[in-house]
This record gives structure tokens, C-alpha cells and sequence, in this order.
């Protein structure tokens, strides 16, 4: 007997489980013909749910080298180098335009992808990948703002309500956002590349900076919940965990009604990754209710996954969170950072420059 | 060579100030005895009060790094879950994979570093090579270009090198380990080499020549004398190696194959959600681990220190 369990642990060790037992319970089967097979994830360090990766494994009979980067910058820059080998990755909407425009991504046959059907339509066909050849939804996101409403005093819905309060704020250090937002206020389009729209947007966050106290990089949320600023316009997935880590009341998110920046992110085959056929088998599994939601349920980023949400797998008190299911008014003004001309984005880090200068921030 | 040992001037005794000027002077010799007090509580402050903070927040009952939630001991044990192999968090594993990832190549890296770098050091001062003083300055270009310079150039290094492989025998190269090595050791040769040579500059050159005169050959005089002699020297630059190359995030990134996540780029990776007091757990244990180690070195040498040793 001892010696069965010695040799049913050495076999386990080397990935040879009879038994393929998973965390989570999924109806989803993998197909035939994938076991002993590697597939090569590219992802953030925690932008997945708990168990993804080991039922994978076991569902499949597979392995799966999860590595990890750091920015979408490194995705960019690494593939334009020349792929080492990785199958799919999990950048942001106008990465995949970039990545796109650059043919370093591969094609996609959705015929191998039945549970798209589970993904909201309109979530589908994006500007940043218009017939979802390249692309899957994996979650979306909002840039708004957070607030401390004890020490605001009062509901923040706009966003002229930030320039304005007398408080301490804290800008996103993200000029394309910044700018958006003073753009939407003037009335005009968020993406612009007129070079004397985005000096009118300039003057405007210039003139407006007095209650500034910082512009944060990545880390608006934690001031927000130290105190050390009332008011930040922040990514709603980084406030969000602020929000369930102190279990508080007084610390908010919104989406302006004026005009939210919606972000998502979605699954990518690259080019030259060396198992396109399994990285569509994974793609298919991600988008499976039970996976999908526990993946939200675990970064706490919101899912295009409707199925899910219908089937009541997402949590509750996350799911009807004002940050998460907007409101028809706040989703029809939501607008997406495009990708703009490299003149216009030299505009934006340029003019962006200029107010750090002028306010001394 | 010509600057060997330093010529001896006794300080000690020599007052500090004119006898004229006796109050000043007392004034100057009283805010600096208070400076010299100061000054190294200040630094160790300096030095020691992050550590500290880190070490307790490793203890925090938080997702985040940034706000004080209660004490806990989860993060250790979600480690020591982690290493021994039982049921372990997704982001633990990855982390404790990381940090053995980060661990071979750096150790391997530093080995070979040290080797070239103390021969490098070595070569330069003892050759009188025509180029000596371009080939000595060039040492020093590693440690101040700027570190992307350097990361990029050996992308389209390693790229032109698999292309040619490839084109001529066919075998398809990619990155991975042995490129991050090879980066890291391209940098760290320098710092060995700076480091080796300092020692070698403070050496008392008659010491080889009294062992060669007492008919020792030149490898019985390297044994016994040069290298006894310039090991701190060596230790200190294979550290400082060690510690460069634990570090590194941008070489690392830019050779970087499948399986080679390393633990700057996975700390790095958790900005999209939240860096958790885990990290700082780990951060911790290697602390300890450190500290032990270089205990127990300065614990040989002191003990190695009683032999006649130090006569340069």
C-alpha cells in the first residue's frame, strides 16, 4: 500500500495524474488530442483567478508556462524584437490595435471558440479589432473617480466636480487620460489629435490645478485610503480593492455621467507562438461562465461574460456596485483612449509635460 | 603601481586647531565630536528605517502593502505552503519560482563574473600592454551607460548570433537562461574588475617579489600571496555582482525566453492589481538568509584575521 502512494506521488510529481481532479466545477471538456502538450501564457503577475491555470492543466493533460510582464510597453517592445515564444497575452484595447497595425498577431478561428457566445455583444467587434480576429474579451475596466465622501461632504458625479471641490486631489499620472478628461469638459472629442484642442485642454488643467496635491503614478488608491488626498481620479479596479480591503463606507468610486475612460482587456494570439491550436482551447476555456467569473470574482475586474453574470457566479455586492453595472446613462457616454497619430501623441507627453512644469507637481 | 601603501602620517595626536584661536577651535572640535555622533545614527536611520517598515508589513492583514490592517502570519505561511510543496496560492508559486529563477542565474552569473573580472583586474595591472590605459577605461563603460543601452544592444546582439546559427546549421536558437546569463555577466565583469583592481592598487607589490626571491614559481606565489591577499577584494565584487544581478529588471526583461520570470519582473507584474505584503514577507526571509551569511563570512575572516595577514 505504501509503496503504491509513494509511486502515485512521484507520478503526480511529474504531472502524470490519473485522477484529474480541478478546483473549480466546470461542465467545460477540453478536446481530444492536447495531453502532454505546453502552452506559453504571457500575463500580468496576478491577472488571473486562483486555480486557472492548474484546471487547465488537469482538464487538458497539459502544461502551461505562465510568465509574466510588466507593462503593455514590454509586450509591445518584446514582439516587435521577435516573439520567444509565447502563445497569448492580456493587454489593453489599443495595444491590439498597435499589435495589429504591426501584423504580430495571429488569426483566430472563432469555429474553436463556441463560448464567445457567452460574451455580451456589445462587447464584440471593437474598434481596436473589428471582426475579433486577433482578439477575445477577457475583462474591462473604467478610469473615474474615487473619493473619501465624509471628508468631500457630498456626491461627486461629473467630473468638473474634481477641478472644482475644495479638497485635495490626486491626477492619474497618465496624460492621455488627464487629457481626455479635460477635453470631454470642453466639449471635445476625448481622442482629438488637433494640436489646438490639446493646448485648450492644457490651459484648462493649468488653470485648475490649485487643489492638486499630487499626481500619482500607480498609487492614487492607497493616498486615497491612507487620507492623504480626498478625491483621486484613479482606475476603478485599484480603488475597488481599496474599497473591499478597508470594508468601509465612506471611500467611493464613480463613473462620471459626463464621460467615463472604459478600458478592456482581451486575449491575444501572437504570432509565431509555437501552439496557436491550444491557445485557442485555452481561450474557449477562459471564456467559460464558471472560469470567467472566477477570475473576475478574484481580480475583481468586471466581466464581459453575460452568462456568468445571468447565472448569478459573480459576486452580489460586486456585480451591482455603481462602478460595474453602469447605469444606461453613464454606459452611453463612456468613451475608449484610441490610438492616435505619433504627431498627436507627441502632442499629449508634450503639452502633459508643460502642466507638470507649470504647476510644479 | 607606483601608488602603494599609503604613506603613514600621524593624525592621532595632532590638534585639530591653533592654540591662538582657542575658542573657535574648542567650538569646531565640539560640533564636530556631536557630528560624529550624529552622523552614523543618521545613516544607519536612513539605512535601516525602510528595512524595518518592510519587515513590518510583512505582517499586515492587507491585500495592499500601503495601510496598516492588523497583524497576521498568513503571508509566511503562505510561503512556507508554497516551498514545501503542499497546496500552494497561484501567486505564491509563481513568486517562490521566481525567486529560484532570480537565484540560479545570479549565482551562475556572479561565478562567472567574478572568474573573468578578477582575471580582467589582474591582466590590466600586471601587463604593460601598448593600449592599457584605453582598454582600463573602456572597463568602466558598463557601469555608465545607461542600463537600456545596454539591454537593447544585446536584443540585436542575440538576435544577429541566433539568425546566423540558424542560417548555417539550421538550429533554431531562442532566448531564455543562458541569454539573461550571458547579459548579466556582460555588465558584471566591470564591477568585479573595478573592485578587484582597487584591492590589487592597494597591494604592497614587494611582498610578491620577497616570495618569489624565497623560490616560490609564479602559480606558488599567486596562491599563496596575491590571492589570500585580494579575496576581500574578490568577495566584495562577487557580492556586489550578486546583489546587481538579483536586481536587474531591464537586461532581464529584454533577453528574456519562456520560464525565465524573475523575481524584479514578477514584483513588477503585480502593479496591475496589488503588490501584497507576501513579497514582503519573501523580502524578509531573504533578509535573514543574508544577514546569517554574511555573518558567518565576517566571522571566518575575523577568525582568518588572527593569522599574520594584514602586514601589506
Amino acid at each position: 500500500m505504501r509503496v503504491l502512494v509513494l509511486i502515485a506521488l512521484l507520478l503526480s510529481m511529474f504531472g502524470i495524474t490519473a485522477a484529474q481532479e480541478t478546483v473549480l466545477d466546470t461542465d467545460w471538456t477540453c478536446p481530444e488530442g492536447f495531453e502532454g502538450q505546453q502552452l506559453n501564457v504571457f500575463n500580468w503577475a496576478t491577472y488571473i483567478g486562483d486555480s486557472t491555470v492548474a484546471d487547465f492543466e488537469a482538464l487538458c493533460g497539459v502544461t502551461v508556462q505562465y510568465n509574466v510582464y510588466d507593462s503593455d510597453d514590454m509586450v509591445l517592445t518584446l514582439m516587435r524584437q521577435g516573439n520567444p515564444g509565447h502563445d497569448v497575452a492580456f493587454p489593453t484595447d489599443y495595444v491590439v490595435d498597435i499589435l495589429r497595425s504591426e501584423g504580430l498577431l495571429a488569426e483566430i478561428d472563432l469555429a474553436n471558440i463556441p463560448n464567445i457566445a457567452n460574451i455580451g455583444e456589445q462587447y464584440l467587434n471593437q474598434p481596436f479589432d473589428p471582426e475579433n480576429k486577433h482578439s477575445v474579451p477577457y475583462v474591462w475596466g473604467t478610469t473615474g473617480i474615487g473619493y473619501d465622501i465624509d471628508s468631500v461632504g457630498y456626491e461627486i458625479t461629473e467630473w468638473s466636480q474634481v477641478f472644482e471641490c475644495e479638497c485635495r486631489v490626486a491626477w492619474l499620472d497618465s496624460p492621455r487620460a488627464m487629457f481626455s478628461i479635460a477635453l470631454t469638459i470642453l466639449g471635445f472629442d476625448p481622442n482629438t489629435e488637433n494640436p489646438d484642442e490639446i493646448g485648450a485642454a492644457r490651459d484648462y488643467l493649468i488653470e485648475n490645478s490649485s487643489n492638486v496635491v499630487a499626481i500619482a503614478a500607480d498609487d492614487g488608491d492607497s493616498l486615497l485610503a491612507q487620507g492623504e488626498v480626498d478625491v483621486v481620479v484613479e482606475y476603478g479596479g485599484d480603488v475597488g480593492q481599496q474599497i473591499v480591503d478597508c470594508d468601509c463606507e465612506n471611500l467611493q468610486y464613480v463613473v462620471p455621467v459626463d464621460g467615463g475612460i472604459i478600458d478592456y482587456t482581451s486575449i491575444i494570439l501572437l504570432a509565431d507562438g509555437p501552439n496557436p491550436a491550444l491557445a485557442q482551447v485555452w481561450m474557449d476555456y477562459i471564456l467559460e461562465p464558471e472560469i470567467q467569473a472566477s477570475i473576475t470574482n478574484t481580480i475583481l475586474y468586471p466581466t464581459p461574460n453575460v452568462v456568468a453574470i445571468e447565472e448569478g457566479l459573480i459576486e452580489e455586492e460586486f456585480q451591482n456596485s455603481p462602478a460595474v453595472s453602469l447605469s444606461d446613462e453613464v454606459a452611453a457616454n463612456t468613451f475608449f483612449i484610441k490610438k492616435v497619430s505619433s504627431e498627436a501623441e507627441q502632442y499629449y507627453t508634450d503639452a502633459w509635460d508643460e502642466v507638470k512644469i507649470l504647476t510644479g507637481l | 603601481m607606483g601608488n602603494q601603501a599609503m604613506s603613514r602620517t600621524t593624525i592621532g595626536d595632532t590638534p585639530l586647531s591653533q592654540p591662538q584661536g582657542m575658542q573657535p577651535g574648542m567650538m569646531v572640535r565640539n560640533v564636530g565630536k556631536v557630528g560624529l555622533i550624529i552622523a552614523p545614527l543618521f545613516s544607519y536611520f536612513f539605512l535601516w528605517a525602510p528595512i524595518l517598515l518592510l519587515v513590518i508589513f510583512s505582517f499586515n492583514d492587507s491585500r495592499g502593502v500601503d495601510t496598516w490592517r492588523g497583524f497576521t502570519l498568513r503571508w509566511y505561511q503562505n510561503i512556507f505552503a508554497g516551498t514545501m510543496g503542499g497546496e500552494a496560492r497561484f501567486a505564491t508559486g509563481l513568486m517562490v519560482n521566481a525567486l529560484t529563477n532570480t537565484l540560479i542565474i545570479g549565482l551562475i552569473s556572479t561565478v562567472i563574473a567574478t572568474v573573468i573580472g578578477t582575471m580582467v583586474a589582474l591582466s590590466l595591472a600586471r601587463s604593460n600592454l601598448p593600449g592599457k590605459k584605453i582598454l582600463d577605461n573602456i572597463l568602466y563603460l558598463p557601469v555608465v551607460i545607461p542600463e537600456i543601452t545596454q539591454a537593447v544592444s544585446l536584443a540585436i546582439f542575440f538576435n544577429l548570433v541566433f539568425d546566423y546559427i540558424d542560417s548555417s546549421t539550421g538550429v533554431h536558437g531562442t532566448p531564455g537562461f543562458g541569454t539573461i546569463i550571458i547579459g548579466h555577466v556582460a555588465f558584471n565583469i566591470s564591477y568585479v574588475a573595478i573592485v578587484v583592481r582597487a584591492r590589487l592598487a592597494g597591494m604592497n607589490p614587494r611582498l610578491e617579489e620577497a616570495a618569489n626571491d624565497l623560490g616560490a614559481n609564479t602559480w606558488q606565489t599567486f596562491i599563496r600571496i596575491t590571492l589570500p591577499l585580494i579575496l576581500p577584494g574578490i568577495v566584495a565584487g562577487s557580492l556586489l555582482a550578486l546583489t546587481l544581478s538579483m536586481d536587474d529588471l531591464v537586461i532581464t526583461f529584454f533577453n528574456s525566453g519562456i520560464g525565465t520570470t524573475t523575481l524584479p519582473v514578477f514584483v513588477y507584474g503585480l502593479i496591475k492589481t496589488s503588490v501584497t505584503p507576501e513579497v514582503n514577507a519573501l523580502s524578509s526571509l531573504m533578509l535573514v538568509f543574508s544577514t546569517v551569511i554574511v555573518g558567518f563570512s565576517l566571522y571566518l575572516q575575523n577568525r582568518n584575521s588572527e593569522r599574520p595577514h594584514n602586514i601589506g
